[in-house]
């Protein structure tokens, strides 16, 4: 595989949905129409200028994008490296940069002409922000979540049902965020002439990888600009928390031929990669086939997907985007992992010291670039996409923390 | 000539339809397995399907998801099911035996392994739901150098462009989808399923099978006067669910569901 040139970021997917081997169409036949149906319409849209127009309006009116690049001075100062900013996602409508991507999907399916979606979500972030849309545009919204997260998330899921979606608790396999996956899988199979399936991240079969990436890359555009607006240089570093991996694309994608830029994608550690208690593919695991695509998977030796561990619901999947997997291969972006409890200390860090609470997700990021900015110099630029805000886990932060909270 | 194209050819000429019952590799548990298998063919099963358990069963209704986790939680693996099968041919030469699954438990074995192994202990087809032709190359390749039969579905959804493709590339029998669901599901359009048969043969000289959502003698035999052979799973599957327990009661029932599909499939011919 080792050639001189370097590889065009640009150009992948092929045509057929796959980032060298990782990617493709793994769903039975009666997906393979439907999936065409998506390709046609979304490459038709891209390229629509009105499409365009309507989706950047969206972003800027109802998400209220631009998202700032903030400059965590403090805690800057207090690290004694690089300077680091944090790329606010968490200021997005909803709290997460889930709606970019939803808002995009929403609109390509009114302009497909489907009167009803449905979604799957972990911590109910991406359900929140499907229902919103959904709200939004007067579409049935049906969300599949695991029975065991419905359970820790309650208040997304009263959010969600406020915004008139139905919550379908998921009873099989493991009950999280796989199972809810197949569920919506299960059900767009049996409705495919009127639904429209919103994924919740740059996993699935092809062209969801690229679609939700094209979404979600708003986020390194503006970066961009914003860097260059700022300090009048690109960052030397971005670094981004990965579960299926959407926030992280979004940031790194329009990143990927700038070779003077690191970039690191932070997986979750869980109880330590050595109790095999994590979500962390990457570090962790085996390319295999699941949900759609070809990526690195936690599976056993027998090809059976296994049980994932995180502190953050977000992060609990056992798959990753098929992009990820070969950015991994070749060797352009760093993955690490970082743990339960780092990542739980980094929640309190960056809450007292800047008066930003991040997502536990989020928390993993922040967590890395308390080890990375040391090693930098001061001249240097860090960026942390700070993909989520953290009010959603206070029930899960009083836990560990030994606090009662009702 | 294959196992699986004598056993069509020999049901052709006596004018009968074949019947293709399903059940999941290691349900209730391993041991039960290869005298199940027996069982379908005592009460006049013409082909095999036997699934290999996956943790995720994505194009499966609850019936079969159920008998996957059952299954699994005896850790029965790939290998486990080729072993199983290895076992059901010492005594039965002739019954054709096709695995149906998911694509993950063969890329952890290998493609290659797989193919090799299951040439060896004599299994005739392989239906990998989630792959479809377009990402199965490599698999095709391995078997079809092995004289392993690659089924393929075609689906309500797919176009006649398609089907024809799907066709070229299918050995043994086409599987037709007859409705849009996972396994299992409710009733199934049959007028639609009658002409999409009719346009497969446009394609094909192959068999035509039928399956998803069969439940009783009634209906198998409907599907029967035009289709060259009708698979029931989640029917059967629901029969040792209930019977989990008692081993005798099991094969009974699920020997009384087959042998009525049976007969009613032959009242038909």
């Amino acid at each position: 595989m080792a050639t001189a040139t370097k590889p065009e970021y640009e150009a992948l997917p092929d045509e057929r949905g796959h980032f060298g081997p990782y990617g493709g169409t793994f769903v039975a036949e009666t997906l393979m129409a439907p999936l065409a149906e998506l390709r046609a319409a979304y490459d038709h849209l891209r390229a629509d200028p009105e499409f365009r127009r309507e989706l950047d309006w969206t972003l800027k009116h109802f998400v209220g994008r631009p998202s700032p690049l903030y400059y965590a001075e403090r805690w800057s100062q207090q690290l004694g490296g690089a300077k680091v900013y944090l790329k606010r996602e968490d200021l997005d409508h909803t709290g997460a940069h889930k709606i970019n991507n939803t808002v995009g999907q929403a609109l390509v399916a009114k302009y497909m002409g489907k009167k009803r979606v449905i979604a799957e979500t972990g911590a109910g972030q991406h359900g929140v922000a499907s229902a919103t849309v959904a709200a939004r545009l007067g579409m049935e919204c049906v969300v599949y979540m695991g029975a065991e997260d419905v359970e820790r998330q309650k208040s997304n899921v009263f959010r969600m049902k406020l915004l008139g979606a139905e919550v379908v608790p998921v009873h099989s396999g493991a009950k999280t965020l796989k199972d809810a996956l197949n569920e919506a899988m299960r059900d767009w199979v049996a409705n495919v002439d009127t639904t429209y399936y919103i994924i919740g991240t740059v996993a699935g079969p092809h062209p969801y990888p690229t679609m939700v990436r094209d979404f979600h890359c708003v986020i390194g555009d503006e970066t961009r600009e914003q860097m260059l607006e700022q300090e009048g240089h690109l960052p030397d570093a971005l670094v981004a928390c990965v579960g299926g991996g959407s926030n992280a694309i979004g940031l790194f994608h329009p990143f990927l031929e700038d070779s003077g830029v690191r970039m690191y994608g932070v997986e979750a550690g869980g109880e330590g990669l050595a109790t095999g208690h994590h979500g962390a593919p990457l570090a962790g695991g085996r390319p295999g086939v699941l949900h759609g695509n070809r990526t690195y998977l936690m599976s056993d030796d027998s090809g059976q997907i296994t049980a994932t561990h995180s502190i953050s619901a977000g992060l609990d999947y056992p798959g990753v985007g098929p992009e990820h997997a070969w950015l991994k291969d070749m060797g352009r972006v760093d993955y690490a992992t970082v743990d339960d409890d780092e990542a739980l200390s980094a929640f309190h860090e960056l809450t007292r010291v800047e008066g930003v609470m991040p997502a536990l997700e989020t928390a993993h990021a922040v967590a890395y670039v308390k080890k990375l900015a040391p090693t930098m110099r001061g001249d240097q630029t860090i960026v942390i996409n700070l993909s989520g805000r953290g009010d959603k886990d206070m029930a899960t932060v009083a836990k560990f923390s030994g606090e009662a909270m009702e | 000539m294959s196992r699986i194209e004598a056993r069509f050819s020999e049901l052709r000429g006596s004018g009968r339809t074949a019947l293709i019952p399903y059940i999941t590799a290691g349900d209730p548990d391993p041991g039960q397995t290869v005298g199940l298998l027996h069982g379908l063919v005592e009460a006049g099963a013409d082909v095999l399907e036997l699934g290999v358990p996956f943790s995720d069963p994505q194009a499966d209704g609850p019936v079969i998801q159920d008998a996957c986790q059952r299954a699994l939680a005896h850790h029965v693996r790939l290998r486990d099911v080729l072993d199983m099968v290895a076992d059901f041919r010492a005594t039965d030469g002739t019954t054709p035996i096709v695995l149906m699954g998911y694509c993950n438990p063969i890329e952890a074995m290998g493609t290659e392994a797989f193919a090799t192994r299951a040439a060896e202990v004599g299994v005739d087809g392989v239906l990998v739901v989630d792959e479809p032709p377009e990402e199965s190359g490599d698999l095709i390749q391995a078997l079809v150098q092995r004289d392993i039969d690659p089924i393929f579905l075609v689906a309500p959804t797919t176009a006649d462009d398609r089907m024809e493709r799907i066709c070229t590339t299918a050995r043994g029998f086409v599987y037709y989808v007859s409705l849009k669901g996972v396994t299992g599901a409710a009733a199934m359009p049959e007028e639609e399923v009658e002409a999409k048969v009719a346009a497969i043969r446009g394609h094909t000289g192959l068999p035509v099978g039928v399956g998803f959502g069969i439940r009783d003698a009634e209906s198998a035999a409907r599907l029967g006067a035009f289709a060259d052979a009708v698979v029931v799973g989640s029917a059967i599957v629901s029969r040792i669910a209930e019977n989990q327990h008692d081993a005798d009661a099991m094969r009974a029932s699920v020997g009384e569901l087959v042998g009525s599909m049976r007969a009613a499939l032959d009242r038909v011919a």
